[in-house]
């Protein structure tokens, strides 16, 4: 955690005593304006196809979605809590075994009832994201 | 066409290898507890409650990202049982757990597109999937995921699945 005030420290505590957050090992590695990054480490209990050893999708859209949210606690606007209304996701390639895997989310627009958001999943190599996610998310107020 | 004289218990144990062969080859499924019931050529997906799939704990709620998951492996699942079952009926092919080279490869998900419907509740939840069109390279599946009632799922969702490539 590079930054700021405490303000990400918060939300770091917050998130990761979410037991499902917990329980996949997430991170908070940032907390911007209406954005948010999560890492989580690589886990043999967590792959797809042990043939390859490459992480479950699932995996990739748990953090997505994890990220989506925390993106829209991190909006200026400071909605008090929020739940997702409907998440979509490409699969770009399989996330590569033994690397962390990370999301990154923005927040691009809020209505009073709704949060826009974009993801993408990335492992080490950052030109080539494994995932990218759009998602609408409630906003409470 | 299958043999009508072949035992009960024979084509039961065959089916339901299949469908473990599937499963045991993910171990995923394995730590989010999922398991599936058979009747026939339906499966339902069964997924028990449980503490770490909690994403609100204060309402509590499932986790929106568990929720996801379950929905996309109860729709690979089907997917893998659907385009195997006239190979595994005409005893063409027979999955086996303990022989990795026997366990069939899961069809990679292209993109997935889930809506939420309700907070899933802490109870156990069931998803039942649909394959819409199965094709030689894509796929396409429904699939839908309910706690108490039947008629009012939480969650349901559509894919498109990369088929894999038989050899």
């Amino acid at each position: 955690m590079a930054q700021d005030d405490g303000r990400t420290k918060a939300a770091h505590d917050f998130l990761t005593a979410l037991p499902h957050v917990k329980a996949l090992g997430g991170r908070l590695i940032a907390f911007g304006e209406a954005s948010a990054e999560i890492e989580m480490d690589w886990r043999e209990e967590l792959v797809g196809d042990p043939r390859t050893g490459v992480i479950h999708g699932g995996v990739v859209s748990a953090l997505m979605d994890t990220c989506g949210g925390a993106a829209v606690m991190a909006h200026p606007e400071k909605p008090v809590g929020t739940a997702t209304i409907s998440l979509r996701i490409d699969y770009m390639r399989a996330a590569t075994p033994r690397q962390k895997l990370r999301a990154r989310a923005e927040c691009f627009h809020m209505t009073r009832n709704v949060a826009f958001v974009r993801a993408l999943a990335l492992d080490d190599d950052e030109t080539r994201p494994v995932a990218t996610a759009t998602g609408s998310f409630t906003v409470e107020r | 066409m299958a043999d009508r004289n072949e035992p009960l218990a024979l084509v039961k144990t065959r089916r339901d290898a299949a469908v473990s062969a599937i499963v045991a080859a993910v171990p995923y499924i394995a730590w989010l507890g999922i398991r599936f019931d058979r009747r026939g050529d339906e499966l339902t997906a069964v997924m028990p409650f449980a503490d770490k799939l909690i994403g609100n704990p204060v309402l509590p709620a499932i986790h929106g990202g568990v929720t996801a998951a379950f929905l996309e492996i109860a729709a690979t699942v089907e997917l893998t049982f659907v385009s195997l079952w006239d190979d595994l009926e005409a005893g063409r092919m027979v999955p086996d757990a303990a022989v990795p080279i026997a366990i069939p490869r899961l069809a990679k998900t292209i993109d997935f597109s889930v809506d939420y419907l309700r907070s899933g509740l802490p109870r156990d939840s069931y998803a039942r999937a649909r394959v819409v069109r199965l094709g030689r390279r894509y796929s396409s599946v429904q699939v839908e995921a309910w706690q108490d009632n039947r008629d009012r799922p939480f969650a349901q969702a559509n894919g498109h699945f990369l088929m894999p490539q038989r050899s």
